[in-house]
């Protein structure tokens, strides 16, 4: 039995990673904003033979609680194990562009609130001196775009930052692994077209579940998305930069 | 087509009019405002044209895919109408339940196990799905949230068991489980060459079986009706069974033409009723309940043009010759169906107003799409089930005539004041006559 803390619970991909774990019993402690929705997520969990901890509530912008509400599912759980933070949004690019008050926000949600929960969070691990924590960044963090480099920027922040915390907390025994999903068919991406690039949320959930439980650093999930953004990140900036990606 | 290409029907690859969809994904969500007609859509295994919605939005209801509660004493499970059968099976059988009522795939999902109100092999025994539906919530187009159960909004309840997906999107439901022992099914099968030595064995085997049903050739039918393999089985207690390993490989595209040509029918069909098999065997639930799913995406062996469903129930007392009367017809018209099945079903009156499972015998075809022939067929087989008093079942259907539909549902016109305004179907639009529509719009 793991413990495990999941922030973002109710996003489609910490949804399905979740089912995974309670498919093997494990015990759970669930954060989300929407509590309807987050309840919702937390009985189905419990059918499928979890052990729900506990669930609060929080929107991760308010920085003021993050102390609190961790320390909260650490006592529920009795110690962390594993910590998965998945919550995030997915900016509109032309709106981000056309106001610098959203494009804020949007990094303050995609990168500063995971920074500061992530400082927190480790901490509380670095103490105890085991356990692993993952984040979900994105393919989007390998290279900026103008398609969506404000998401892209706000998660290569999270990304570099996770670099470094793996360092640091090598030495204490405690694993970092860094998610970087491609296109998954989520609720956050309803809007797209969908092709074959495209991902279902249980695919995903395989691979972060099988990389958390075997200790990875980095993964590209698929992982065929490794290759993609390699050979984007090889371009010439004098040929990326002419390219409408 | 775009992204909403996905959203087919079993039967009929050719793409309907275009149509939009959107997801729901959390019960709290509403219906958008405008973009109807809507149509509750599940996992796209009803056949015809009844989970289809040319020109107006499909309501995707796979992402409302949770268990809510499950009470481990009396075995009521509450979930959300997007789980999938397969999904209950797989959490639940370990724990030593089972579905009351499967049909024929478990790739099907509770809500449109309810719009549909299927039935299985023990139909005589614990009468079709919506028998064993406590509760749901409907959600309606004007936002409005009915609980339904046979005490609370009984109309709504009776209207939406076998409703097609017409009266709104069931949101959640509570089914009761049954318990067994294990995986394991205890079968036996028996060679028949007459349609009343078939009906002879369905009733010398009602109440020591819970699981009848049988096969039939109906290329070659034989002198006297019919000759088939008739299946009985059981739960087994104490027996473990392997279960089938899974996801065999399917078919990854759609061929252009049929894979399975007449002559590959007909041998087929010898082969299975000659092949010397035992009489008794102990197997897993899987193949027993669901042999097609064994191989996903079987529908695309018919090749681009896709095939039809064909099922109809026929009174008992007629049973003997309209039965012997189809088969034949089927027969001479050589439009070889791959899979024929018969099946007497109990008596228990149907739960929902629209529900097609009711006293009497049922068979069921699969014919290639041969265009003009294969319809002249059909109507045939219309024909033959309206004179003996029975009914042609929709989530098979993709082109059966008003008249037919009407008379095999007296009560479709008490049902159409329950149609949610806002919601329309590809069968619904084909199958109700102007007179009936008006009748609603002034009710």
């Amino acid at each position: 039995m793991r413990r495990v803390l999941i922030i973002g619970a109710t996003s489609a991909i910490a949804e399905a990673t979740a089912r995974l774990f309670a498919d093997d019993g494990d015990r759970l402690f669930l954060v989300a904003r929407r509590k309807a929705r987050l309840q919702a997520a937390a009985d189905d969990l419990a059918v499928r033979g979890a052990e729900i901890a506990g669930c609060e509530v929080l929107d991760v912008n308010e920085l003021d609680r993050h102390r609190a509400v961790l320390e909260q599912a650490e006592h529920a759980l009795g110690g962390i194990d594993v910590a998965l933070v998945a919550h995030g949004t997915l900016p509109d690019q032309q709106l981000c562009q056309a106001s610098a008050r959203l494009t804020v926000q949007e990094i303050q949600t995609n990168a500063v609130s995971t920074v500061a929960l992530l400082t927190r969070l480790s901490e509380l691990m670095e103490r105890k001196g085991a356990g692993r924590i993952a984040v979900v960044t994105s393919v989007a963090a390998d290279r900026g775009r103008q398609s969506n480099y404000v998401y892209g920027a706000a998660k290569a922040a999270v990304d570099t930052f996770l670099e470094g915390l793996r360092q640091r907390l090598y030495k204490a025994g405690v694993g970092v692994t860094t998610i970087r999903p491609g296109f998954v068919d989520t609720p956050m991406t309803a809007g797209f077209e969908k092709g074959l690039l495209w991902s279902q949320p249980e695919t995903v959930a395989k691979r972060i579940h099988h990389s958390i439980l075997n200790g990875k650093d980095v993964v590209y999930v698929p992982s065929f998305w490794r290759w993609i953004m390699l050979a984007i990140r090889l371009m010439p900036r004098r040929v990326f930069k002419a390219m409408k990606l | 087509m775009g992204r909403n290409s996905r959203y087919r029907s079993w039967a009929r690859p050719p793409a309907p009019g275009p149509q939009g969809a959107v997801r729901l994904h959390w019960r709290d969500e509403q219906l958008p405002e405008g973009g109807g007609p809507f149509l509750a859509y599940g996992n796209g295994r009803s056949y015809g044209d009844s989970c289809l919605n040319s020109g107006g939005t499909l309501v995707d209801l796979r992402g409302l895919d949770r268990f809510i509660s499950f009470d481990a004493e009396t075995g009521v499970l509450r979930c959300e109408a997007g789980v999938l059968l397969s999904d209950i099976l797989g959490r639940f059988v370990p724990e030593g339940w089972f579905l009351p009522v499967t049909p024929g795939t478990q790739q099907v999902t509770v809500g449109g196990a309810i719009a549909n109100d299927v039935h299985g092999k023990n139909h005589h025994w614990a009468g079709s799905f919506g028998h064993h539906v406590r509760r749901f919530e409907l959600l309606r187009s004007d936002g409005s949230r009915l609980l339904c159960s046979p005490r609370e909004n009984a109309d709504w309840f009776g209207a939406t068991i076998g409703g097609l997906g017409l009266t709104g999107v069931i949101l959640w439901a509570e089914i009761a489980l049954k318990r067994i022992e294990g995986p394991a099914m205890e079968v036996e099968s028996l060679r028949f060459s007459r349609v009343e030595e078939f009906l002879e064995l369905s009733r010398a085997s009602h109440n020591a079986y819970e699981y009848t049903v049988a096969w039939i050739d109906s290329l070659t039918p034989g002198p006297g009706g019919a000759r088939g393999l008739f299946f009985r089985g059981n739960h087994a207690a104490g027996h473990h069974a392997a279960a089938p390993s899974r996801r065999k490989p399917g078919l990854p595209v759609t061929p252009p033409v049929s894979l399975l040509p007449r002559a590959a029918v007909g041998l087929f069909n010898t082969a299975v009723y000659r092949w010397p098999r035992r009489r008794h065997a102990v197997a897993h639930y899987e193949p027993f309940f669901y042999p097609l799913d064994a191989v996903p995406n079987w529908n695309r062996l018919f090749g681009r043009k896709g095939f039809y469903q064909y099922q109809c129930v026929i009174p008992q007392d007629q049973a003997g010759a309209a039965i012997g009367e189809i088969i034949a017809r089927v027969a001479r018209a050589q439009e070889g169906s791959f899979l024929s099945v018969l099946k007497v079903f109990g008596n228990r009156k149907p739960p929902g107003w629209l529900s097609f499972s009711r006293p009497g015998t049922t068979l069921a075809f699969d014919f290639p799409d041969r265009g003009r022939s294969t319809l002249a067929l059909l109507d045939t087989l219309d024909e033959i089930t309206d004179e003996a008093g029975g009914a042609v079942y929709p989530a098979k259907d993709a082109r059966m005539k008003a008249r037919i539909f009407e008379r095999g549902y007296p009560a479709l016109h008490r049902f159409e004041r329950y149609r949610d305004p806002a919601f329309m179907s590809d069968f619904w639009r084909r199958v109700t006559s102007g007179d009936t529509q008006q009748g609603a719009a002034n009710a």
